[in-house]
């Protein structure tokens, strides 16, 4: 357990009327991409904010890099990086002024924070929008400007809560070999999403999350075999009787 | 504290006001538009000087020619007054109710008489019959009570004696509907007022941008990453005292151009300014406050003219004529301490060492202090910073 990037034990969340997350465990290997997939209103956001501090759990335990979330955020800030589910960006900053924001915020040198931010503008395709306002971006644009300012101080454990919402499927594409990316260079990624095959393609391991229960937890290939299915879709099928998402 | 951080976050919050029109026009624009119609409008623009209509009664007894018909050429002959006659004083206190005139002048029916005795023995006060002109104003119009007095008192100096003598006359001005008048042009008297007028707004700024922030999930996104409350804060602080020096430079210049040009010191601008940064921190302060208790920003917006508007009315453009009980209301508001040192500071000729400025200081930067120190724990006490 103190090896894991991330490790959580019976962790519980109540808001006045729902347990939001519902005795939940699980870790999380360095180096591992791990998708929490699960539909609207499962948990997902509530286990991404009690990890990085935002939110104080009911009951239970949480670590990351074997701090404990609720005694040593200070330790932990340093180390990850967070990509919030709604686009939170600057609208009268240009996209280069939020990054270089978020680089001063992690105390970034100037060096550093200009090679940084101009390598990562490039990777997700906004080097020719930088100096626009973001006000003017498309909704895909503050996507993977909100991913560049979670990534800016090269985190080595990253949270993207639905970093692919609302994205045409070539740009989710670009996000899915960034990710990959990532895992090469050794970060640990905590994913959530409810797209059955970006959980799929990228995932080392996959926990369904349903009502606040983590329903099962295993790889994605072992989570087709065991329950003899093609696809997790039809897993989450056998295992809730519902659809995750219905199509449109 | 990383100072890396604070400035980061200072450059941030001063573009965001520069670069939102709504926030400009506020905080910038709206103080100097004030400034500008407001002097307009007391015919302080352009150089051209006002024309004030004066009721005359004159009741000397003399037959004309006779010294009361000098006086009244006199006024005539003053381009600032349109002077009109009225056969008594019925009639003119009728029209000066009415607001047709702006003051009435009683010619005392010794006034030759007691000229002819002065001229007479210039040198030997007791031979003089004394006489009284009586002034009444329009106690509505602050250029009528604040400009008129000194202007007609100037008109009969000159008219009694011509060398302008310090020698005592027997002509004496009374000012017969007015208790108190201050030897100060209207726009001069309201000009400190303005300085703070223009901060106050800040409280509805800072409001916004936290309300803002918070629902569009900044503050969420600042919190996960090292930033101390600490660092946040002081961001917050100096950029809105940077904000508020900016806009006491701008409404300066507006001031200025409209002609009002004190005779300060250089220190004592430096006071002046003191005032206003220290000032800054109460606006921060409200701003917390109302950002706490406000679910959205427009919420916002409304909640914090509760604390604009006191301030507004009880700290800003003072007048003597308030009741008692609003008078004491007025030292319960920390706008109306800046403005009291501000009037000290430019119309009385005051400074750092002097003790009504030293009294202010106290009170604004105590205040001030304290409703910051309340407004971050309240914050801090329902949203995590
Ligand atoms: N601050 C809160 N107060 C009360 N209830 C909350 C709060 N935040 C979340 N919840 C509730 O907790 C449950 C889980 O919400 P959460 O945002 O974690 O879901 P999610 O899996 O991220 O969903 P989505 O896919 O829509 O983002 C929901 O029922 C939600 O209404
Ligand atoms: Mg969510």
């Amino acid at each position: 357990m103190v090896n894991a990037a991330i490790a959580v034990e019976n962790l519980v969340k109540k808001f006045e009327d729902v347990t939001a997350v519902n005795n939940v465990s699980f870790q999380i290997e360095k180096g591992e991409i791990f998708g929490l997939l699960g539909p609207n209103g499962a948990g997902k956001t509530t286990a991404v904010n009690i990890l990085c501090g935002l939110l104080k759990p009911t009951s239970g335990y949480a670590t990351i890099n074997g701090y404990d979330v609720q005694k040593e955020g200070e330790k932990i800030k340093k180390l990850i990086g967070v990509c919030p589910q709604e686009n939170a960006v600057y609208p009268y900053l240009t996209g280069i002024e939020n990054v270089e924001l978020f680089g001063d915020l992690y105390a970034l040198g100037t060096e550093d924070l200009i090679k940084r931010s101009s390598v990562l503008l490039e990777k997700l395709g906004l080097s020719n929008d930088a100096r626009r306002k973001v006000e003017k971006y498309s909704g895909g644009m503050k996507r993977r400007l909100s991913l560049v300012m979670a990534l800016i101080h090269d985190p080595q454990i990253v949270f993207l809560d639905e970093p692919t919402v609302g994205m045409d499927p070539q740009s989710r594409r670009a996000i899915w070999d960034f990710m990959k990316d990532l895992k090469k260079e050794g970060k640990t990624v905590f994913l959530t999403t409810h797209y059955m095959e970006e959980a799929e393609v990228l995932c080392d391991q996959v926990g369904i999350i349903d009502q606040g229960r983590l329903i099962i937890l295993d790889t994605p290939e072992n989570l087709v075999l065991k329950n003899s299915v093609e696809n997790l879709e039809e897993v989450f099928i056998k295992l809730t009787g519902r659809k995750i998402r219905e199509e449109i | 504290m990383i100072l890396q951080r604070v400035k980061a976050l200072t450059k941030k919050e001063v573009k965001k006001t520069v670069r939102d029109p709504a926030v400009l026009f506020m905080i910038f624009l709206f103080p100097v538009v004030f400034v500008l119609t407001f002097g307009a409008s007391f015919g302080g623009l352009g150089g051209s000087q006002p024309v004030y209509a004066v009721g005359v009664v004159n009741l000397d007894e003399a037959v004309p020619p006779s010294w009361a018909s000098v006086f009244l050429e006199t006024l005539s002959n003053t381009t600032i007054l349109h002077v009109q006659l009225y056969v008594n004083n019925q009639t003119a206190q009728s029209d000066l109710s009415q607001g047709n005139i702006q003051a009435v002048i009683i010619i005392p029916s010794t006034f030759s008489q007691s000229l002819t005795s002065y001229h007479t023995a210039p040198n030997d006060p007791s031979d003089w019959i004394n006489a009284t002109v009586s002034l009444y104003l329009d106690k509505g119009s602050v250029v009528a009570t604040q400009a008129l007095p000194p202007i007609i008192q100037n008109v009969l100096d000159t008219f009694v004696d011509q060398n302008h003598n310090t020698v005592p006359t027997p002509i004496r001005m009374q000012i017969a509907s007015l208790i108190e008048v201050k030897q100060l042009s209207a726009f001069e008297f309201m000009a400190p007022g303005m300085f703070t007028f223009a901060s106050i707004f800040l409280i509805m700024m800072v409001a916004q941008s936290f309300t803002q922030d918070r629902e569009n999930g900044m503050l969420k996104r600042i919190r996960v990453t090292p930033t101390t409350s600490t660092e946040f804060m002081a961001s917050q602080i100096v950029s809105y005292m940077l904000i508020a020096l900016i806009q006491a430079v701008l409404v300066f210049a507006a001031v200025h151009l409209i002609g009002f040009k004190p005779q300060v010191s250089v220190p004592a601008y430096f006071t002046a300014f003191a005032f206003v940064l220290i000032f800054s921190l109460s606006n921060v302060g409200f701003g917390l406050i109302t950002a706490t208790v406000s679910k959205t920003s427009s919420a916002a917006t409304g909640i914090s003219f509760l604390f604009v508007l006191p301030q507004l009315f009880l700290g800003t453009f003072v007048g003597s004529s308030l009741s008692p009980v609003t008078q004491l209301a007025c030292k319960f508001v920390p706008s109306y301490y800046v403005t009291d040192a501000l009037m000290s500071l430019f119309l009385r000729g005051a400074t750092i060492t002097t003790p009504t400025i030293l009294l202010d200081l106290f009170a604004v930067s105590s205040s001030c202090l304290l409703i910051l120190a309340f407004g971050i724990v309240l914050y801090a006490k329902y949203f995590k910073l």
